[in-house]
C-alpha cells in the first residue's frame, strides 16, 4: 500500500520531521484559496508513483489565480495511468543543498538499509548507477535500531562528498542523527517497505526540511494498521470514485483473488505462484500473449475456481481461459466441478482448454471430459491448443 | 545420505492443532516421519492423535529431543514462533506459513543467525528426503530416493520437477523448498552449499524466479567454490512485466534487479544447464546423470 506525498508528510510531521506548510485541494477553487492563505506555492500532483514532475505534475505560482488554473490542468491529468484527483499546495522552500535519505529493505542482506546521500533530488538509483561514491549506508541491528555513533559515520561518510558543505558538517550531522532515527522509529512503527525523504533539503538557515515523501507500507502487515487502511481507501472512494489502480485488480482484491492485470487476450488461472508465472511463459514461449496472472493457491475449493474464471471473463479481451493445476492439496475434481459450474452459470462460450495432474487427476479428467471442455495432461500440449483455439479475428 | 533431514530427525510441530498443522502433521506421519511432539500454547499436557501436545517449544525439546521444527501457525504469531524455536536450540526451524510482515522477518532472521540455528523458509513448501523425512507441504506420493538434489523457491513448481523426476526414473536425495518471501532463511547458495558436501547428490535442480538476486549470487559461489556437481536451472517468470508483484512477496522485478534474463545468464554464465520447460528439466538432469529417461 502506497501513500500518497500529503500522507506520508502528515506522518512525517507527526513524528517531529520538518516538512513545509501545505494544503489539500481537490478542486481549483481549494488550490486558489491556498495561495491566498501562504502565498508562492507549489501545486503538486498526488499520485503514488514517482515522475510526476517531468509529466507536468508539478507548478510553482504566485497568485490565487494562477493557482486555479494549474490546479485545474493538473487535476484533469492522468499521470502514467494514475487519474490526479487532489492536489497538495504547499509553500515554497529556500534551498541550499539537496539531499537524498530513505530507509528500504535491502535484500541480499534481509536487513533494512538506511541511505544517505549529498545528492538528493533525483531518483537514487540513479546516483546509484552515476556516481555510487556519493551513496553512504547504514544497516541497523533490527532490535536495537541505529545508534547515534553509527549515523553520524553515515553522515560524516555522505558528507565527504559535498565540499560545500564543509564548514556546516559537524552541525548537519547532529541534526542528521535527530531526523534518520525519527524516521527510522516512524518506518518500523508503520511496518514500511520504503520510507523516503528525497529532496531532504537544507535550508539557508540551516534547517533540514522533506520537501517530498514516500511511504510503502507492508501489506502483511496491514491489520497492525487499519486506521491507515481506512484513511487510504478513503481517499481512493473520494470524487467520483475514480481510483488509482487498475480496475481489474481492484475488483480482484475485493474477491480475494491474487490477479495481475496484463495487455494480451489469453486468460491465466494456476494454482501457485512459481507454477502461475510459468504458465504464463508457456503462453508466450507458444505464440500467444497472457491476459492476466491469477493464482488461485492451495487446496482451492470448486466454489474458488468458479470465482476465478468469473473474474479473468471480466476483461472482455479474454478470448479463452487457460486453467494449470497441478493437484498437490488441490484436487483435480474439486478444480474441474468449479470450471464446469462456472461454465454452465455464467454461460461461457469462450474455449478453456484444463491442465491437470496430481491429486484425483484422473476423476478430474474424465468430468471434464464429459462436459466437453478440453483436457490436456502436459502442460506445454495445453499451453499449444489454448493459443490455437484464440487465434484468428475477435468473436 | 541427503541434507538437512534424514530419518533421525524428531519433529515438532508448532500450531499442531490449528486446521493445516493437524492435516498436514498426519500426512508427514503417514509419510514416515518421526513426529515427537506438538506445540500449541494452552493446550500442553494433552495429545493430538497421540503426538503429545506442549505449551512451549522448550518443554517439547526438553521432553521429547526433537531437532527439527514445523510451523504451520498464522502470519501474525509465525516470526515469534521461530524465534521461539531458535531460542530452544532445534537445529533446524521449517516456517510454512506465508504472509509474514517483513519487520518481523528481518527480526526473527537476524535471531536466527545470532544462535546459530537454522531456518527454511518462510512461506515455503517445506523440504523431503524421500522414505525417510518430509516436514512441510509436499505431496507424498511424488517422491522417490535417488541422486538428484533439488532446491526451488516456488512451491508447485517444484513439485512439477519432483513428479517429473520421479515418472522419469530419477529420484532424489533431498528437495529443498526455500520459499517466495523477500527475507529468507536458507538461499540457494546455502542449499548448493550443502548438496557439495553430499556424497550421494549426483546433480542439482535449481528452480529460480523473478526478484532478488539470489540466483545471481548462487552462480557466482558455483563458479568461485568450483562447485563440481552438475547444475541444472529452471527460472520462471521470464515474461512478467517490472514492477508488478506475481503472487509471491518477493517475486518483482524491482528497477535493473530480478529480471529472469539476469539470472538466466548469471547461472549459464557458472556453467549451469539451462531449462526452457519443466520437461528440458527433465530432459538435461537426465542427460547429465547419464541415464535413460523412463516412462
Amino acid at each position: 500500500m502506497k501513500l500518497l506525498e500529503y500522507q506520508a508528510k502528515q506522518r512525517f510531521a507527526a513524528a517531529g520531521i520538518t516538512v513545509p506548510e501545505g494544503r489539500l485541494a481537490r478542486t481549483p477553487d481549494e488550490a486558489a484559496a491556498a495561495a491566498a492563505e501562504l502565498g508562492r506555492i507549489a501545486v503538486k500532483a498526488q499520485v503514488p508513483i514517482g515522475g510526476r514532475g517531468k509529466a507536468g505534475g508539478i507548478a510553482v505560482v504566485d497568485t490565487p489565480e494562477a493557482a486555479r488554473r494549474e490546479a485545474e490542468r493538473i487535476l484533469s491529468m492522468e499521470i502514467r495511468g494514475y487519474p490526479v484527483r487532489s492536489v497538495w499546495c504547499e509553500t515554497g522552500l529556500a534551498i541550499a543543498s539537496e539531499m537524498y535519505l530513505g530507509i528500504t529493505l535491502d535484500r541480499d542482506r534481509r536487513r533494512f538499509v538506511i541511505i544517505f546521500s549529498t545528492a538528493g533530488g533525483m531518483e537514487i538509483e540513479q546516483v546509484a548507477v552515476d556516481a555510487p561514491e556519493k551513496i553512504a549506508k547504514l544497516w541497523p541491528d533490527p532490535f536495537a535500531g541505529p545508534l547515534a555513533f553509527q549515523v553520524r559515520q553515515l553522515a560524516f561518510a555522505g558528507l565527504a562528498h559535498a565540499p560545500t558543505l564543509r564548514d556546516r558538517a559537524a552541525k548537519l550531522a547532529a541534526e542528521l542523527v535527530t531526523v534518520t532515527t525519527r524516521l527510522y522509529t516512524l518506518a518500523t512503527q508503520l511496518d514500511a517497505l520504503t520510507c523516503e525523504i528525497n529532496p531532504l533539503v537544507l535550508t539557508p538557515e540551516g534547517t533540514l526540511v522533506a520537501a517530498d515523501g514516500k511511504l510503502e507500507i507492508d501489506e502483511n502487515a496491514e491489520y497492525r494498521h487499519a486506521d491507515l487502511v481506512t484513511e487510504v481507501a478513503e481517499d481512493s472512494a473520494a470524487d467520483d470514485g475514480r481510483t488509482g489502480d487498475d480496475p481489474f485488480e481492484v475488483e480482484a482484491r475485493k474477491r480475494g483473488l491474487t490477479y495481475v492485470h496484463l495487455d494480451g487476450n489469453i486468460g491465466v488461472i494456476g494454482n501457485g505462484a512459481g507454477l502461475t508465472m510459468n504458465t504464463l511463459d508457456l503462453v508466450k514461449q507458444h505464440g500467444g500473449e497472457p491476459a492476466n496472472f491469477l493464482d488461485i493457491g492451495g487446496g482451492a475449493s470448486a466454489e474458488r475456481v468458479h470465482n476465478a474464471l468469473e473474474m479473468v471473463l471480466l476483461d472482455p479481451k479474454v478470448r479463452g481461459v487457460f486453467i494449470n493445476v497441478f493437484g498437490g492439496i488441490t484436487r483435480g475434481d474439486e478444480v474441474a466441478r468449479g470450471v464446469i459450474a462456472a461454465r454452465d452459470d455464467l454461460g461461457i462460450t469462450k474455449p478453456l482448454v484444463v491442465r491437470m495432474t496430481g491429486t484425483m487427476e484422473e476423476e478430474g479428467r474424465r468430468l471434464l471430459q464429459d462436459a466437453g471442455i478440453v483436457p490436456a495432461t502436459s502442460a506445454p500440449e495445453a499451453a499449444e491448443k489454448i493459443v490455437q483455439l484464440t487465434q484468428g479475428p475477435a468473436r | 545420505m541427503s541434507v538437512l533431514v534424514d530419518r533421525s530427525s524428531r519433529v515438532v510441530i508448532q500450531g499442531i492443532t490449528g486446521r493445516e498443522g493437524s492435516f498436514h502433521t498426519e500426512q508427514m506421519r503417514a509419510f514416515g516421519t518421526n513426529i515427537v511432539a506438538g506445540v500449541s500454547p494452552g493446550k500442553g499436557g494433552g495429545d493430538r492423535n497421540g503426538v503429545p501436545v506442549f505449551d512451549t517449544v522448550a518443554d517439547a525439546v526438553a521432553a521429547t529431543d526433537a531437532n527439527v521444527a514445523g510451523i504451520f501457525v498464522p502470519p501474525a504469531f509465525a516470526a515469534d514462533a521461530i524465534m521461539e524455536a531458535s531460542a530452544a536450540a532445534v537445529a533446524l526451524t521449517v516456517c510454512i506459513t506465508e504472509g509474514i510482515p517483513v519487520h518481523d522477518m528481518v527480526r526473527a532472521r537476524a535471531y536466527v543467525e545470532r544462535a546459530g540455528t537454522q531456518l527454511l523458509g518462510p512461506n515455503c513448501p517445506g523440504i523431503v528426503t524421500p522414505a525417510q523425512c518430509k516436514v512441510g507441504i509436499i505431496p507424498n506420493h511424488i517422491n522417490a530416493p535417488g541422486p538428484v538434489g533439488i532446491v526451488g523457491r516456488s512451491g508447485t513448481l517444484t513439485y512439477e520437477v519432483i513428479q517429473g523426476l520421479t515418472q522419469a526414473g530419477m529420484g532424489q536425495t533431498t528437495s529443498v523448498g526455500i520459499g517466495g518471501d523477500p527475507v529468507l532463511g536458507l538461499g540457494f547458495t546455502d542449499v548448493l552449499r550443502l548438496f557439495a558436501g553430499d556424497d550421494d547428490t549426483l546433480a542439482v535442480v535449481m528452480i529460480g524466479e523473478i526478484g532478488g538476486s539470489d540466483e545471481e549470487r548462487a552462480a557466482d559461489w558455483i563458479r568461485e567454490s568450483g562447485f563440481a556437481k552438475p547444475v541444472v536451472a529452471f527460472i520462471s517468470g521470464r515474461t512478467a512485466p517490472p514492477g508488478k508483484r506475481m503472487g509471491h512477496a518477493g517475486a518483482i522485478i524491482s528497477g535493473n534487479t530480478g529480471s529472469a534474463q539476469s539470472k538466466i545468464e548469471a547461472l549459464s554464465a557458472a556453467g549451469a544447464a539451462i531449462a526452457e520447460t519443466i520437461e528440458d528439466v527433465v530432459r538435461l538432469t537426465a542427460e547429465k546423470l547419464g541415464t535413460p529417461v523412463l516412462g
